[in-house]
């Protein structure tokens, strides 16, 4: 099913984005020994647009962001970024498992903020960020830290640049991370439940980050999160996912008023 | 207890070569270690196995025998000869990087997952996750085992009195089957080697130190205080207010 045919007739396109087909998978298969966790996947989503994953845990909404990541491989099927490949490329006219050269190029585009925010104890918070655009993308050490300071801005933490990591709280640890992913300028962010690791009062500053994220830029978001209040807020989509596969799509309207599946609505009742 | 003449000639000399030994060889098993280590990681399984071997290898075989066959056996065959304190330093290093290198590999492997993934995700070359990322983690608590197995090595250097390299403990057997009288140098032999190590166990102390400190762990101290003071382990004291607290 094409998840995105259902919702985009309902809204104004963004004239800033293209809206083009930026991410295809194509009836990917995962599977954990004989647990199959995604099966034969097919969904895309249209350049610049913000989709949230929803559904009960271990139904696969995390799997389809690590994918997406190349933190694992399908075991059938496959992704497509931009058009290209993500895992696969094609020589001598057959599809073979991608080299890392390959990988690296189509996964620039990509970026991703953890539940855990994983950012490198060893660094300062200024370091963490500037590390990956110096080392990976080239930049000047003053480009970096330029760039860096801007973000610091944008996520409220201008003056938290010199400390390290175990010095600050959940929520801010976060917003570095979110600083940190865009700091490489990809065209997707993967948000993979961003908030559920944080105390309750943290988790409202972090929220309103991506929203202003979400407003200001054209980037296209994938979210996993349990926060639906959020979803609704921000998402152009919701999928609903069931045991691997997406059981309803559609706006967030349509998906927390007036759900069609019992599933969903089962769901819903559950977590709001 | 000894004559100022074998003090000069044969003492010293022998007390000097044992550090010149023990810190060439602590290096050539340094890199040994770091080489071996990280490549025990490789994605390649051809690269796992070769370097497994090693590892295996000259971890179960004995140093003094290799030293024997380093400078004895080795010459014979190619008809080269090594002077002997290179084949002592080539025999301890070999084997005591190999020791190294699953102290290396414990602590790469000690780092979390998540650290890696987010390497990926930031799409560092895999050698880039590891210079800047992995490696600088997983130091600290290579420094422990390291200390342990520098110890050893110095420890170890005595092998070399075996080929013929005049270390002190050379010049100790010297001087028993000189004037028969064992007691008094090997007494001071085994304080010596208990005050190198001392000294090796305090520098590495400070070392963790500060490299705790760089990954954020633990505030450095400096001066006298860090190369006495020692480091506790994971207290849950915070060190400073002496209060409990969430870590």
């Amino acid at each position: 099913m094409s998840a995105d045919s259902n919702s985009s007739s309902q809204e104004t396109p963004n004239p800033a984005v293209d809206g083009s087909e930026l991410i295809r998978f194509d009836k990917v298969t995962k599977r954990f020994g004989s647990n199959t966790v995604l099966d034969n996947l097919d969904f895309s989503v249209n350049s610049g647009k913000h989709v949230t994953l929803i559904g009960p845990s271990g139904s696969g909404k995390t799997t389809i962001l690590r994918l997406l990541m190349t933190l694992m491989k399908p075991d059938g099927g496959t992704i497509k970024v931009n058009g290209e490949y993500l895992t696969h490329e094609v020589k001598d006219g057959k599809l073979v498992p991608a080299g890392e050269k390959h990988i690296r190029e189509i996964r620039k585009n990509i970026g991703m903020v953890f539940q855990q925010f994983n950012l490198f104890p060893n660094m300062k918070v200024l370091r963490n960020i500037t590390e990956a655009p110096i080392s990976v993308l080239g930049l000047s050490k003053d480009e970096a830290e330029e760039r860096a300071r801007e973000l610091l801005d944008m996520v409220g933490l201008g003056d938290r640049a010199d400390a390290y990591p175990t010095q600050l709280s959940g929520g801010q640890q976060q917003r570095v991370a979110i600083a940190r992913a865009l700091a490489m300028r990809p065209q997707v962010l993967l948000l993979d439940e961003v908030t559920s690791a944080l105390d309750p009062e943290l988790v409202a500053g972090v929220l309103d980050v991506l929203r202003d994220i979400a407003r200001s830029t054209d980037i296209t978001m994938l979210c996993v999160t349990h926060e639906m209040n959020f979803a609704r807020d921000i998402s152009d989509q919701v999928l609903m996912f069931d045991s691997g596969r997406i059981i309803e799509s559609g706006s967030p309207d349509k998906i927390f008023s007036e759900p069609e599946h019992d599933r969903t609505r089962e769901f819903l009742n559950a977590v709001l | 207890m000894m004559s100022a003449k074998f003090f000069e000639n044969w003492f010293l000399p022998g007390v000097w070569l044992t550090v010149q030994i023990t810190v060439l060889s602590a290096l050539f098993a340094f890199v040994v270690s770091f080489v071996i280590g990280v490549l025990r990681t490789s994605r390649w399984r051809i690269v796992r196995i070769l370097s497994g071997a090693y590892f295996e290898i000259f971890r179960s075989t004995s140093a003094l025998v290799f030293m024997f066959w380093i400078a004895f056996t080795v010459p014979m065959l190619l008809h080269i000869k090594f002077a002997p304190m290179f084949s002592g330093i080539l025999a301890l290093g070999i084997t005591y990087g190999a020791y190294g290198s699953e102290i290396v590999r414990g602590a790469l492997a000690a780092v979390p997952a998540a650290q890696r993934e987010a390497g990926i995700a930031l799409n560092f070359t895999p050698m880039q996750r590891l210079r800047r990322i992995e490696l600088p983690q997983a130091w600290p608590e290579m420094l422990p085992p390291f200390n342990n197995l520098l110890i050893e090595l110095l420890k170890g250097t005595s092998l070399v009195s075996l080929i013929a390299v005049a270390d002190m403990t050379f010049a100790g057997n010297l001087k028993r089957l000189v004037s028969g009288d064992s007691a008094p140098i090997y007494t001071l032999l085994l304080v010596l080697y208990f005050v190198f190590a001392f000294i090796l166990t305090r520098v590495m102390r400070l070392l963790e130190r500060r490299a705790k400190a760089r990954v954020g762990q633990r505030p450095a101290q400096s001066g006298l205080r860090a190369l006495f003071g020692g480091v506790r382990e994971k207290s849950a004291i915070d060190p400073i207010t002496s209060a409990g607290g969430a870590k």
